[in-house]
């Protein structure tokens, strides 16, 4: 009856599955075409951002200068939204010494601790430090160019990864532990709170901050973009770690 | 024929949409499920990026001499969907993360990743108890 029943449920699944293919198909075929520059969504909000961010955020990469200066907000709820899921797991998966007395034993005989591998750790002598440099980069060129804080975060986040599989969980806590972690990431999402909150206060529209904006294509020339795409990128780079680490043996170690 | 190509990549987008779905449908296993929730993201992802091209545009980073004399709007592609992709791999990447932890924990508790078993095991537990 149960195997009739499951053979019947996966035939209607795959009908059903075809049946919104052909829907949308229909629905999708009747938009506007692909690529056509008089499309609705090519319309006046982007070629307001296209003509005026470049000078008035100083921020030549125009998505850049959207969601970190005009849209600012949304960037902030993102950053937060990363920063609970990091918490939501880190209630679910943390184990201390009391906790992991009650687990089952099969959850306890995995080995988590990889052998120390010498071709990984010589290889990654040189390349941790190339990763690092390149995810700063991306991170501080992510108003001049393709980037910003979310990618250059998640590079960065990957090379703590390869830095903990190589060396250990040992050498990495010496710099990046459990406090580390609390004081960058709570920093980072209080300086863009504060910095972009101010707008409450002086009107929903104000685009200026302390920092001056010098449009002219070098590193400082958006103001208040660089320290915010900082914030956002030390907040991706720890939630990338983190998520890691919690996935890997319940938590840091200290 | 001419018409049904001109929106090929929206079609992509919608297929791989159902293929997730289906995934989330006919699989037991959990992280099965979960993968088939990631699929579903991109394809939406696929369909929002595909909206914001232009034919014949590069992307949206105006040089320092255009900046100077004044954008020229038809040179580049539409920078808004780019901020929404970014807004939805953020918040998958989250739900994901949670999913696998409460996943993890399920493991824990009953030894299995098959749903239908769980909800078994949930139900005999149940009967037990009366």
């Amino acid at each position: 009856m149960n195997k009739k029943f499951n053979k019947l449920y996966n035939i209607l699944c795959v009908i059903f599955a075809l049946i919104f293919i052909a829907a949308m198909i229909i629905t999708v075929s009747a938009l506007p075409n692909i690529g056509d520059a008089t499309n609705p969504t090519n319309n006046e909000v982007s070629e307001k951002y296209l003509t005026d961010s470049s000078w008035e955020t100083g921020s030549l990469n125009a998505v850049s200068g959207m969601i970190l200066d005009y849209r600012a907000f949304d960037t902030l709820g993102e950053s937060h939204v990363l920063f609970v899921a990091t918490v939501a797991v880190f209630i679910l998966l943390r184990r201390d010494e009391d906790s992991r007395k009650d687990l089952p034993t099969r959850c306890l005989n995995q080995s988590y601790e990889q052998a120390y591998d010498p071709i990984l750790a010589k290889s990654l002598e040189f390349l941790i430090p190339a990763i690092f440099v390149f995810g700063i980069y991306v991170i501080a060129n992510g108003h001049l160019s393709p980037g910003g804080g979310f990618s250059g975060g998640a590079i960065i986040g990957a090379a703590f990864i390869l830095y903990l599989n190589a060396y250990g969980l040992e050498s990495i806590e010496r710099f990046c532990n459990s406090r580390t972690y609390l004081i960058c990431s709570c920093c980072a999402l209080l300086f863009y709170g504060l910095a972009k909150s101010y707008v409450f206060y002086v009107g929903a529209n104000h685009l200026h901050s302390i920092i001056p904006v010098l449009a002219d294509g070098s590193i400082l020339a958006s103001g208040l973009i660089l320290p915010l795409n900082i914030a956002v990128g030390v907040v991706v780079s720890n939630t990338v770690y983190a998520l890691y680490i919690m996935f890997r043996r319940g938590g840091f170690s200290r | 024929m001419n018409y049904l190509l001109n929106n090929l990549p929206e079609y992509s987008a919608v297929i791989c949409f159902a293929i997730g779905f289906s995934i989330l449908l006919l699989n037991r296993n959990m992280i099965k499920k979960i993968l088939g929730l990631g699929i579903m993201d991109s394809s939406i992802y696929l369909f929002l990026a595909v909206k914001g091209y232009v034919a014949g545009t590069v992307a949206p980073i105006v040089t320092l001499a255009e900046q100077a004399a004044g954008v020229d709007t038809t040179l580049y592609t539409n920078p808004i969907p780019a901020g929404l992709v970014l807004t939805g791999i953020v918040v998958s990447v989250s739900v994901t993360a949670i999913l696998l932890a409460l996943t993890v924990k399920l493991h824990e508790e009953f030894g299995t990743l098959n749903i239908d078993e769980i909800i078994h095991m949930v139900r005999e537990e149940d009967r037990r108890k009366e």
